[in-house]
């Protein structure tokens, strides 16, 4: 059972993967990103990482995939149907992939010495996830709590229209 | 039916990274690229997650939040890059875009 739910997963995942980077409309791309995303957050759910699985919806879903079609749409004439983009490098860039893969296939499969018994599954993660952010993680937090506030504020001075343009 | 074990995961990883790779290699559109580095990102975090459940140890888990929220400002200062680029250039393309000064 568990077995079929992964491979059930890894199929909607490299499919939906593939579909975006190999479609050439980029709203379908951003589209299979959607599906993409939610089978790695099933993925999570798994390998017994229930608030990261959660997690992964809210930020990757319901944000970060937001913020991409916000991309698309401010940045293509959609009225000048310029939506389709070509794909360059494609014998370059399919030999790196292939090679990359390759090697780390082989890393995993033949010299990977790590142990692939599974210890028992945990009930609930978020109670430990809670302790530790605030104990052994506390600085780390902080660092990036602060880097996000930076980003945000960046972002939007960068992303802001130029006074002048606008009065020009 | 065999079980589950930590290759599997290790695999699914490596597949969604080549493929973000080859994202990234070969499309012109700068958000597609972005959203190979977003099929990246993601496929580190499965591979934290799965090493943290077959160890037993809650760090990997912890170091994945953090790539999330890492994920999160790099798409935002990315798009708003692209947004800067859009209305300087009038396009996305990313080799039309070689200069760094108008």
């Amino acid at each position: 059972m568990e077995v079929a739910i992964f491979w059930l997963l890894a199929v909607i995942i490299i499919a939906s993967a593939a579909a975006t980077v190999f479609s050439k409309n980029i709203i379908y791309s951003a589209f299979s990103l959607l599906f993409s995303f939610l089978g790695v957050a099933g993925i999570y759910a798994m390998l017994s990482a229930d608030f990261l699985a959660v997690t992964q919806i809210m930020v990757y879903v319901g944000g970060i995939l937001t913020l991409i079609l916000f991309g698309v749409m401010l940045t293509n004439r959609i009225t000048m149907m310029s939506l389709k983009t070509d794909v360059f490098n494609f014998i370059p860039g399919l030999t790196i992939a292939a090679v990359m893969l390759a090697g780390l296939l082989y890393v995993i499969w033949v010299t990977g010495t790590w142990a692939s018994d599974s210890p028992a599954a945990w009930d609930t993660t978020v109670e430990t996830i809670g302790t530790l952010t605030i104990t052994r993680f506390l600085l780390p937090f902080e660092v990036v709590a602060i880097l996000l506030l930076i980003a945000v504020v960046g972002a939007s001075f960068i992303a802001r229209k130029d006074k002048q343009k606008i009065q020009s | 039916m065999e079980s589950l074990t930590l290759n599997h995961f290790l695999t699914l990883s490596a597949v969604l990274f080549s493929l973000g790779v080859f994202g990234v290699m070969t499309r012109r559109n700068a958000v597609v690229v972005l959203m190979g580095i977003e099929l990246m990102l993601n496929s580190a975090n499965i591979n934290l997650i799965a090493f943290s459940r077959y160890n037993g140890n809650m760090d990997g888990q912890m170091l994945a939040i953090f790539v999330i929220v890492l994920a999160a400002a790099e798409a935002a200062v990315a798009l708003a890059i692209i947004l800067n680029l859009y209305s300087n250039y009038n396009t996305v393309n990313l080799d039309e875009v070689d200069q760094l000064k108008e």
